[in-house]
Parts: C-alpha cells; structure tokens; sequence
C-alpha cells in the first residue's frame, strides 16, 4: 500500500496530522500536507485509511 | 423536483430541545433527503441532508461559496451583510477555486497542528487564571462570562494582535450580526463598525508592523505585492468573529454535556487520553453553527438523485448530516466513544474551519482543566431554565449559571 497525497488539492485542515502523526506533518509555510512515511505497515494501514476518509478536500488516496 | 408549487418548510428551524435537531431534519433527511424550502427572504432554496450528500456538496466546485452574489442564500430577512459588497474586501470565506486556495494558503501557516500545539502553555495559564478568579469569586457564578467567552476571545486577540480592551466592543457587535432577530440595518451598522475597528487597526500595524497573524500578514502581502487593506480588514473581522463566538458556546455546551453525562465525565477525567474522544463527540452532537455551510449551484450537479440547477441555492445542513444514522448509528446518543471524527461540524471541503485546530486545543484544555480543578461542578438551575441561543445562527448558551 502507498499513501498519495496531492498537495494542490489539500486545503491544511490538519485532520491526517491528528490521525497519525508518524505518517503526516504539515509544511510551515502554507500548512499543506507532508507524508512522512508513504508505505504504512501494521496498524498504521488503517490510520492512513481514515486519513484518507476524513480529509475535507479528498486530496489523500492510497494505491493498494 | 419539477413542481412549482411553494415549498412549505421555511427554514431556519428551531431545535426541538436544546440536545435535538429540529424534528423535521429526520423527517426530511428520510422522505426526501435534498428537498426545497423557503427562506425568511421569500426565495426558495434546497436544503441536503444525509452525511454523503453534504460532503459531496462542500466539496464539489460547481457549488460556490460567493457570499458577496446577489443569489447567494441567506437565512436572515434583508440579506447577510456582505451582500453586493466591493470585490476589492473578498476574503477566502468568500472565493472560490483558483482563488481560494492560494488565499487560504497564505495564512494556513499560521493554524497547523504544529503550530497550535505551541500556543498549549499560553492557553493554559489562560483557563488556569480565569478558573482561579472563577474559584475566588461567589457562588453560583455564570460560566459564560467567567470562562466561555474570556478563553477564546483572550486567545484570539493576542494570536491575531487585536487589544483584549476593546473586547466588549467587539463581542457586542458580534452578538448583533449572529442574531437573527437583528434587523438588516442593524446587521450592517454592525458590520460596517466592525470593519472600521479592523481598518484602523491595520492603519497603525502598516505603520509599525507587529509580531501577531495580522502584523505578519501585513509584512508578507507587501513583499508579494499583494497586500490590500479591505481585503485583510475581512479577514481579520472573519477570524476575530469565528474564533471567539463558535468556542465560546462549545465550551459552554460542552460543559453541559459533561455535567449531564456523569458517567462519560468520569471516564474522561480518569483519562485525558480520552478528553480529544470527548471534544469531537461534542462537535458533532451540538454542530452549533448549522446554517453557514450554504452555497450557490453555478453548474447543474445531481446529488441524492435529484438535480440542482445552475443559480439555485443550497444549504448543506451540517446537523441534520451528523445525526444521520447511516454515518453514525444512534446518532442522537451522546457516546464520547463512538470514534465520529468524520462529523461535518467544522464544514467539508476546501472551506473546512481555518481554526479548528486552536478550537480543539481549546476546548481539550478548558475540559481537561474544570473536571480536574473543580470536579464537582454543577448546574445552579433547572437545564429548561437555561438560555439557550435558539435565535442565533450560532446555537449556544446565553449563560450558564454553575455552582460546586
């Protein structure tokens, strides 16, 4: 599995942030995502998965 | 719906008791979930119900957030108050894609997760201080003024560079736009008053630049080249109001669901773990600001089945939405455990809550710090004698009175 994020559509809402932050940051210049680890593994699969649920913009998916 | 007949639901509805959305949202959301109906200004709008449906509407770029359109709908008589303003004060409240994001960009930096968690001590000795004058002064004591309103307005006014003075003038004009009641005149004295604080701020930060939101952004527009006064007046009136009115009522809300639900306070003060569990459950069961998710259609779009047409208006209704069973079962049932962070009370889409993460942080600390600090806390009147804001387009308590 691998986590994309595209940046242009990410509005910095900071939710993935709140769900998992050993797989999403945020950049300090204009708050948008930054994927820290790209390939979760164990439980982190299903913390990316409501990531990507939760995010207002759709702008995270995963590649199974 | 091809009928043209006058729809006979007017909106906005009032709550059927102070934890139940208007018993028509159920009924609506199960018979026909995007139906029309009929605003205080005569016009007919649809109004989307279900979970799935709202979300598709926040986050479709044929539904737009012009707030300035003549179109746009309202859920006050006479209009909202930026009705056929200037261009030149568009905010990114106001703007659509491609405009909005580079806008919102601009100032995302300033609200990260990172960055709110820096603000945690600051916002602790806040709460901890009004808590010690709040514990020194008579019994009972209305939460509202002791705690609600201070915490959030103190936090704002030093993260935007606004002096804490002029708070009661600003709470006080706040008070008058949010009220439906208010007439459409005295929505835009209101309004215009505001705006001329807010510009007269921004003269003396142009002048000598602070280290606050508005004095960066000041220095950061320039360098650009793109800095215009009205623009960031509009702003600055946005985040000031936004960020002291909707936390103010959460706090007090959520107050009164922790003194309601004994045994769920508890198990949050046995664990603080558990208080950002607590904090989300309260978000959606109260979804306070429940009438500013409206949007213009500007091309046609099918959603539930039916199709909206290009100039007609929507409301995503965010209440109705998050006590939808088929996205949270029991939804009417206050669970601190049920894990709904999927809730729509900060919005969805592009325009989801700047500040939702200084609200969190907010509303962690205050709770974390009452049922440590005064664990006995409880209501000083009957919750049916209680104010509730039923005639606010932000839901909230007008007081709160509290003893231990």
């Amino acid at each position: 599995m691998k986590i994309i994020a595209d940046t242009g559509k990410c509005v910095g809402a900071g939710q993935c942030v709140l769900t998992e932050s050993e797989l999403f940051d945020q950049s300090e210049e204009d708050g948008t995502v930054i994927v820290l680890n790209d390939t979760p593994e164990g439980e982190l699969v299903e913390k990316a998965r409501q990531a990507v649920h939760i995010c207002p913009s759709q702008a995270l998916s995963l590649a199974e | 719906m091809t009928t043209t007949e006058e729809p006979a639901l007017q909106f906005p509805l009032v709550r059927e008791c102070p934890f139940s959305p208007p018993a028509e949202y159920r009924q609506i959301r199960e018979e026909a979930p995007v139906t029309k109906v009929r605003t205080p200004e005569g016009k007919q709008m649809w109004v989307v119900t279900r979970h799935e449906d709202v979300r598709q509407v926040l986050n479709d770029r044929r539904f737009s957030a012009n707030r300035f359109h003549p179109d746009f709908p309202v859920l006050v008589e006479g209009g909202n108050a930026l009705r056929n303003r200037p261009e030149s004060e568009r905010s990114m409240i106001a703007m659509d894609a491609p405009e909005h994001g580079p806008a919102r960009r601009a100032v995302l930096g300033e609200f990260t997760v990172r960055r709110m968690e820096q603000l945690r001590p600051r916002i602790q000795q806040i709460v901890d201080e009004l808590i010690d004058n709040l514990l020194a002064g008579p019994r009972p004591a209305d939460l509202v003024e002791a705690l609600s309103l201070p915490v959030p307005s103190l936090v704002i006014c030093e993260l935007l560079g606004v002096p804490y003075a002029d708070h009661e003038f600003f709470q006080e004009h706040t008070s008058r736009l949010i009220k439906r009641t208010t007439s459409a005149e005295g929505r835009r004295e209101a309004f215009e008053t505001v705006r001329a604080y807010m510009g007269d701020l921004l003269a003396k930060k142009e002048a000598e630049p602070t280290d606050d939101l508005l004095g960066r952004q000041i220095v950061k527009l320039r360098e650009e080249g793109t800095y215009r006064r009205d623009a960031l007046v509009s702003l600055g009136f946005l985040l000031l109001v936004a960020g002291h009115e909707t936390t103010a009522n959460m706090i007090s809300l959520g107050t009164l669901a922790l003194i309601e639900n004994p045994e769920q306070a508890a198990a949050v003060k046995a664990d603080p773990g558990r208080t950002l569990d607590a904090v989300e459950e309260m978000l959606r069961y109260f979804t306070i600001v429940d009438a500013a998710t409206a949007r213009l259609c500007v091309e046609d779009v099918e959603i539930g089945g039916v199709t909206i047409r290009a100039g007609e208006g929507v409301l995503a209704v965010g209440l109705a939405a998050n006590r939808d069973p088929e996205a949270f079962p029991d939804p009417d049932e206050f669970d601190i455990e049920r894990g709904g962070r999927h809730h729509v009370a900060f919005g969805f889409g592009p325009h989801q809550c700047l500040g939702q993460n200084l609200a969190r942080m907010e509303l962690q600390i205050v709770f974390d710090t009452l049922l440590r600090r005064i664990p006995d806390l409880k209501l000083a009147v009957p919750v049916d004698e209680l104010p509730f804001k039923d005639d606010a387009s932000i839901y909230g308590l007008y007081r709160l009175p509290v003893t231990w």
